[in-house]
């Protein structure tokens, strides 16, 4: 295998992660535009456990997530009382914020951000990783919690009446969708080679939030076709050069139009 | 059983409650009625915890539950179905009663990574029991057959006999029906007048709230009613027909 589509294969590995990173909290009724936040995080801690503490990089996505899942538990709990548009909006402001506090830290570098990191993400890391977060959320499903969060996302009030306490399993799944954005920004980082707070903006949580709806929220298999579709389809797309995104917009409005629940969206979910 | 006493609650400037006393007595089965806008759901809500008192308490079984959260409610054994039925569409009738076991089972993220593989085939212990438990409360509500269909595709009557069932699940020691009799034709109200009996055999207690007069006289022990959110009326269904306030406020209208 040549080394760029070895490297187009990290990239679609990487945005699974991420894919399947925000499906947890939409499947508990939470959207999210802020993981490019988390995914930050997520990146500068594992960088430093790794370029500057020489710490091997398992060691460093752990801390890398965990960090990232206690910034998702920070904003989980703000995030209980509100949802739909507004929680958007909170969310939105939050990746700002962790984008803009990296743009004035200076110990980070500031708006230069870090360079000189080693490539240490090769595939069959990021398959493996990408692998376990679907083996978790397949053993989510048709549990007692999976059904708690399906419940959640269909009827908070109803669910509550059943006793799921809506803050304990609203809070752990959003900092559980922040976990999976740490690990994949470490695992982007060390495949970049260079970070810097613009890569996080809000352009990137648009991005993850995409390939999620665009791959269908019905299934932990629509984030991961999402992620083939948006990782892969601008490369196979090279040969129109210079029209490449014009025709991935498009192709993205026709996916919209055509199945506006997603690719993968259950035919009964269309038809209601 | 239930204790409510000087129950208030207001919305702004609306008064929905005042000073509501009810005493639910154990193995009972409780009406509350009233014309529209009367506060039967709003008593019921306050009472669940999906709202909050203005004043006055609410305890089970001798333990103030005033103020608590729905979720605790549940868990201290007070189970409810709602108005506007409000089931999981996208999940299956029977997941909709294993959702109810909620509180009658354990387990979170973790336990759900270490549970046996194989899927339902191979379930042991607690989810074995948990699918068991909700078929057979599928049965006595007469959905046996309708197990694997999607809640949202059930007919409204089925729909609420599934909220029932969920309900159920839960264990509950009271349980609050809100109108179960809505949409019904005479031929289901008396299926519901079955079910209801049956559930107060097996020791639960019902309270409901029902517009539908000749269930609530031929269902209940004792009858409460509501009138612009205060009690004007409590006692046997024969005595509180008769009685001139009533007669005045509700049923004077239906006759």
């Amino acid at each position: 295998m040549g080394s760029y589509w070895e490297s187009v294969l990290i990239f679609l590995g990487i945005n699974t992660v991420l894919a399947l990173s925000l499906y947890l909290p939409i499947s508990a009724g939470q959207l999210s535009l802020g993981h490019g936040g988390f995914m930050a995080i997520g990146a500068y801690v594992t960088v430093i456990c790794t370029t500057w503490l020489g710490w091997p990089l398992p060691a460093g996505l752990a801390v890398g997530g965990l960090v990232a899942a206690l910034a998702g538990a920070l904003v989980g709990f703000p995030a209980l009382r509100i949802r739909g548009i507004y929680l958007i909006i909170l969310t939105m402001g939050f990746g700002e914020i962790v984008r803009i506090f990296f743009l004035n830290f200076e110990p980070t570098g500031q708006a230069s951000g870090i360079g000189g990191i080693k490539h240490l993400t090769t595939l069959p890391l990021v398959t493996l990783v990408a692998a376990l977060m679907l083996a978790c959320l397949m053993r989510f499903r048709g549990s007692r919690i999976g059904r708690a969060l399906r419940a959640v996302q269909e009827d908070e009030v109803a669910a509550e009446a059943m006793g799921v306490n809506l803050t304990r399993v609203k809070v752990t799944a959003f900092a559980l969708g922040a976990l999976g954005a740490g690990l994949g920004g470490g695992l982007y980082a060390h495949h970049a080679l260079f970070i810097d707070p613009a890569q996080f903006g809000f352009f990137r949580s648009a991005e993850i939030f995409l390939i999620v709806v665009l791959g269908g929220v019905g299934s932990y298999w629509g984030p991961v076709v999402g992620a083939a579709v948006v990782t892969l389809l601008p490369e196979l797309l090279r040969f129109v050069q210079e029209w490449r995104m014009t025709v991935f917009g498009t192709l993205l409005v026709l996916c919209a139009v055509l199945r506006p629940a997603g690719l993968l969206s259950p035919r009964r979910r269309a038809a209601a | 059983m239930l204790q409510v006493a000087r129950l208030a609650k207001r919305f702004g400037g609306y008064q929905a409650l005042t000073d509501v006393d009810l005493a639910v007595e154990p193995g009972s089965v409780h009406a509350v009625i009233g014309p529209n806008g009367a506060g039967k759901t709003t008593l019921f809500n306050v009472i669940t915890g999906v709202l909050p008192p203005t004043a006055g308490s609410v305890a089970l079984e001798g333990r103030d539950i005033t103020g608590w959260r729905a979720d605790r409610v549940t868990h201290a054994g007070i189970a409810r179905t709602f108005q506007q039925v409000r089931l999981f569409r996208g999940m299956n009738a029977l997941e909709n009663v294993m959702v109810g076991r909620h509180t009658r089972t354990r387990g979170g993220f973790g336990a759900a990574l270490v549970r046996p593989l194989g899927g339902r085939y191979r379930e042991r212990g607690e989810e074995a029991e948990t699918r068991r438990r909700a078929r057979e409360l599928l049965e006595l509500v007469g959905l046996g057959r309708r197990a694997g269909t999607w809640a949202g595709d059930l007919t409204l009557v089925e729909q609420r006999r599934l909220e029932v069932a969920r309900a159920l699940a839960s264990d509950p020691r009271l349980l609050l029906l809100d109108e179960p009799a809505g949409g019904m034709t005479p031929v289901e109200v008396e299926d519901l007048n079955q079910l209801i009996r049956k559930i107060r055999e097996s020791g639960v207690t019902v309270v409901l709230v029902e517009h539908h007069v000749r269930l609530v006289m031929r269902v209940s022990d004792v009858v409460t009613v509501l009138d612009a959110g205060r009690v004007i009326a409590t006692g046997p269904p024969d005595r509180v027909r008769r009685d001139p306030r009533v007669i005045a406020a509700y049923l004077g209208r239906e006759a």
